[in-house]
This record gives structure tokens, sequence and C-alpha cells, in this order.
């Protein structure tokens, strides 16, 4: 008998290459820091718009610039962008990244500053983003399968109440939907740390665990060991971690790997940004567990709806997928309910299963995917926020 | 059922977590073992924050604090039943 949940279906765009989005963005993406302000000036010309401004662009090299068109192309070929501008100084790196959206059947159009200077940009590429505009808004919606879904996760400022309530909300709703076809995403590599040894017996088979673990190890040699000034207290866990009751880094991730419930196994391991290629099912995806980074990172690499358990009241959004946020902190839910999608707080009173917990989140996925604003987008959070994996040349 | 003061995860655990705010020292916590909702009582030794934990017996400083059923860490200090547990007198064993 097919479960309660294989007939679901949401209100989707679906795109030129048959992905399925849940937004319909026009997005001015600039290829390089000094491109910022060439993108919000055409984004204030023109209504419907957004300008994704950032840091980085400039010299940067080998592995570091590999992620940056990465994350760059995978931005724009995101379902939830109907179409794209993308503004750089120069047109060798504006054109790489513009066919790298293309691929995806997508409009999309580069601008390069010089020999034009700022002005002549802007209007081209106001014109442009003008037609864009109006090809977007003439989409519609349709009715889409819940397996056409890729729901991402990653949790923030965590505190006690995340490993007990909100971590296994998401986890009850991967373990329901996983089977139903859809694909998911976790990750924060520094943050499995003490949770390791399960994380790597929760991979499908183990040639993939020993990939995973020869992953986080390397992270572990490469990156702390090699910087650390001390155990790393106030930074992982962080400072709202401990204020929330987290004392050490292993309580934290094992909290923190309550995500992939019970049942779940993923099946691959993604380098950051990098989409799925193995099938429908859930990656690991090195990233960082700094929650911007990590949001703007599994959207490029394809996600669509990002859930978010928080336990101290994380207030992170991303301008292109949107981020629903789970709590089960009764203190958080009182001080900050504005932030909160899902109110799972009962968990702790004993009011609430895990099972209706699970339910209640996969409703508002739903709901979230079929139009309704998140809290964060509501509340205009849009952090966009590259990883940058060493200094520019 | 009467919402409890403390969660523990598994019966291994030596650690609960306070999930009421404004908790009292002399409180008679009820307690409950998510794992298999079995109950327990527990007296508040200290006034402890909603989210932060409480020693379940007396921990020696030296011995290992389990919670979710695994090592999270190592006692720095000597710790009495009921007690506050935080970064006073737990510390990661990693880093």
């Amino acid at each position: 008998m097919a479960s309660k949940y294989a007939n679901m279906t949401f209100r989707g765009y679906r795109r030129e290459n048959g992905r399925v989005g849940v937004r319909n963005h026009v997005v001015i993406l600039p290829v390089d820091d000094i491109s910022n302000a060439a993108c919000e000036a055409v984004a204030n010309n023109i209504k419907g718009t957004m300008a994704l401004p950032h840091a980085y662009g400039r010299l940067q090299f080998g592995e570091d610039l590999d992620l940056h068109f990465r994350t760059m192309i995978g931005t724009g070929a995101n379902p939830n962008v109907a179409a794209c501008v993308v503004i750089g100084i120069e047109p060798g790196w504006t054109r790489k990244i513009v066919d790298g959206i293309a691929a995806t059947g997508k409009p999309v159009a580069g601008f390069s500053i010089e020999q034009n200077g700022d002005l002549r940009t802007i209007m081209d590429a106001s014109r442009k983003a003008k037609d864009f505009v109006h090809y977007a808004s003439e989409l519609q919606r349709e009715e889409c399968a819940i397996s056409e879904l890729w729901v991402s996760t990653k949790c923030g400022e965590s505190d006690t109440t995340t490993g007990l309530g909100s971590c296994p909300t998401v986890g009850n709703m991967y373990d329901k939907l996983l089977p139903e076809g859809i694909y998911g995403c976790f990750g924060e590599t520094s943050e499995i740390t003490g949770a390791e040894h399960i994380c790597k017996a929760r991979a499908i088979d183990p040639e993939v665990g020993e990939r995973w673990y020869r992953m986080w190890k390397a992270y572990q040699d490469d990156v702390i060991e090699a910087h650390k000034t001390n155990d790393l207290s106030e930074s992982q866990p962080t400072k709202g971690n401990i204020e929330g009751g987290l004392t050490t880094i292993e309580e934290k991730a094992l909290g923190n790997l309550e995500k992939i419930g019970r049942t779940s196994r993923y099946i691959d391991i993604l380098g950051p940004a990098e989409e799925p290629k193995s099938g429908r099912g859930l990656y690991f995806m090195d990233s960082s567990s700094a929650a911007a980074e990590c949001v703007t990172l599994m959207a490029a690499g394809g996600y669509v709806v990002h859930t978010f358990p928080t336990g101290q009241g994380n207030v992170i959004g991303n301008p292109i997928v949107p981020v629903i946020k789970i709590t089960a902190n009764p203190r958080t839910v009182r001080t900050m309910g504005e932030h909160v999608d899902v109110d799972v707080s009962g968990i702790l009173r004993r009011e609430m299963t895990i099972d209706e917990a699970g339910d209640a989140l996969i409703d508002m996925i739903v709901r979230t995917a079929s139009g309704r604003a998140t809290a964060a987008e509501a509340l205009g959070h849009r952090e966009f926020v590259m990883t940058k994996l060493y200094r520019s040349a | 059922m009467t919402a409890p003061h403390l969660l523990v995860h598994d019966h291994e655990d030596n650690v609960g977590v306070v999930v009421v705010e404004g908790l009292r020292a002399g409180t008679r916590m009820l307690g409950v073992v998510t794992a298999d909702n079995s109950s327990f009582e527990l007296v508040a030794a200290a006034d402890v924050p909603i989210g932060h934990k409480v020693a379940l017996r007396k921990i020696a400083s030296g011995d290992t604090a389990i919670k979710y059923g695994e090592d999270i860490g190592r006692f720095v200090a000597d710790v009495g039943m009921g007690d506050h547990v935080h970064v006073h007198n737990l510390k990661t064993k990693r880093w």
C-alpha cells in the first residue's frame, strides 16, 4: 500500500530542464565584488529583480576558483531562478558563468563593464532584466508530485532542544519523504565531530562511509588542527550554543545528526556547491557549519527548499531558497516567534510526538513550496555568503 | 501527561536537559526518558536555565559524560546529583 505521503503534491514552476522550482526569481548576479554596484543599480531600476552582491571573484585560483564558479553557476541554475542577468568586470569569466547557467535552458544574459563603464552596462543590463521580468511574470505554477522536491537541511544556533525536538522533526520528515523519491542534503563537516562513528555507519554502504570519513578527517587535519589556537569553544560550539546549554562539540554533533532520522542513509558525498549526480536520495555535502555559507552552498547544489532547526533562534534566510525555521525551544517561540515557521515546543512538554512534528513540517514544506512566504522571506533575510577556501593570489 | 522539567535521551545517560524556564534549586523535578517515556524524580541542586544540563547521579572528575548513550566529553570537576553541568565542569575530548 502506498504511504500517506505518496500522493502529496505541491504547486511549483517547471523549468526548461525538467526540474521544479518553488520560487520565480529574476536574479542579477555579479561575477565579482566590483560588479556589485552595477547589479544593485539594475535591481533598483527594474522591479521584480534581485541583485546578489558578494565579496569575491577576483584573483582566486585552483580549487577555490572552481568553487567560486560552481557557486555562481549553481545559484543561477537553481530552479527557483526563472531568468538571470550576469554582470562582471570583464567578458571572459562573465561568459563562463553565463554558459554554465545557459546549460539549463533558462534565459540568461551576460554584460561586462570594461570598455562600457557602469552606466552603459547598467542601461543595457536593465533592458534585458526588464524583458526577463515580463517573461517570468507570465510563468504559472503547476501541480507537481512531492517526489520532485529537493529539500536540504542545516541547523543553527542550536541548543539542547534542537537534539530533543527540532532536529528529530527534520529526521522524521526525511524518513517519510526520502522513500517517496525526494532529494535530501545534510552537511556541516566540522559539526559531525563526536558523532563521526555514527555518521560513517549511516552511509548506504561501507565504500561511501569510508569516503565520507576521509573527507571528514581531512577537514580535521588540514583546517582545524592546522589553525586552532584553543579547543574552539565559543566558535564550535558557538557562544550562542553555550548560552543555550550545549557544552561540547560531541554533544552538539549528536544533536545535529538527529536531522537524518532513524532509517535514512546517505548515498553519496558532494563537494561544496556540487550538484548530486547519483539519483534520488540523501546526500552529504562537505560544507561549513556557518548557516549562511552552508545554505548558499546547498542552494547552489540545486536544492529548492531548506529546513532549518534552531534552538536559540538563528534568523538566517537565503535570497533564492525559502528557509523554513523549526524550533522546540519555548523561550525562543515566546521571545522571537516572528522567526519561527514550525513550533514543535510541544515535544518538550510531551504534548506532541516526533511523528506529529514530522507531519507538521511536511505540511509546512508543501505550503512553502506552493508559495507561502517563510518568516525569513517576510522579514527580508537574504544572506548570500560565498565560501572561500584560502587567500586569493 | 504532566509536562516534565527534565528530559533524558537514553537510560545510559548521566546528564539530562532542563526543559522549563526559571527552574529553582530544590525543585522536585519530573524527569522523562524519551527513549521509552519512562519517568523518574530528581531534586534540582542549583538554579538551572532552560536547555542546560543537570547530573543524574554523583559524578567524579575525570568521568565521561554520557548523553544520547554516547560520550560527550570529560568532567573536570566533581559534580553532585542534581547539579548544573556545563562549561565549568565538562570539557570536550576533541580539539
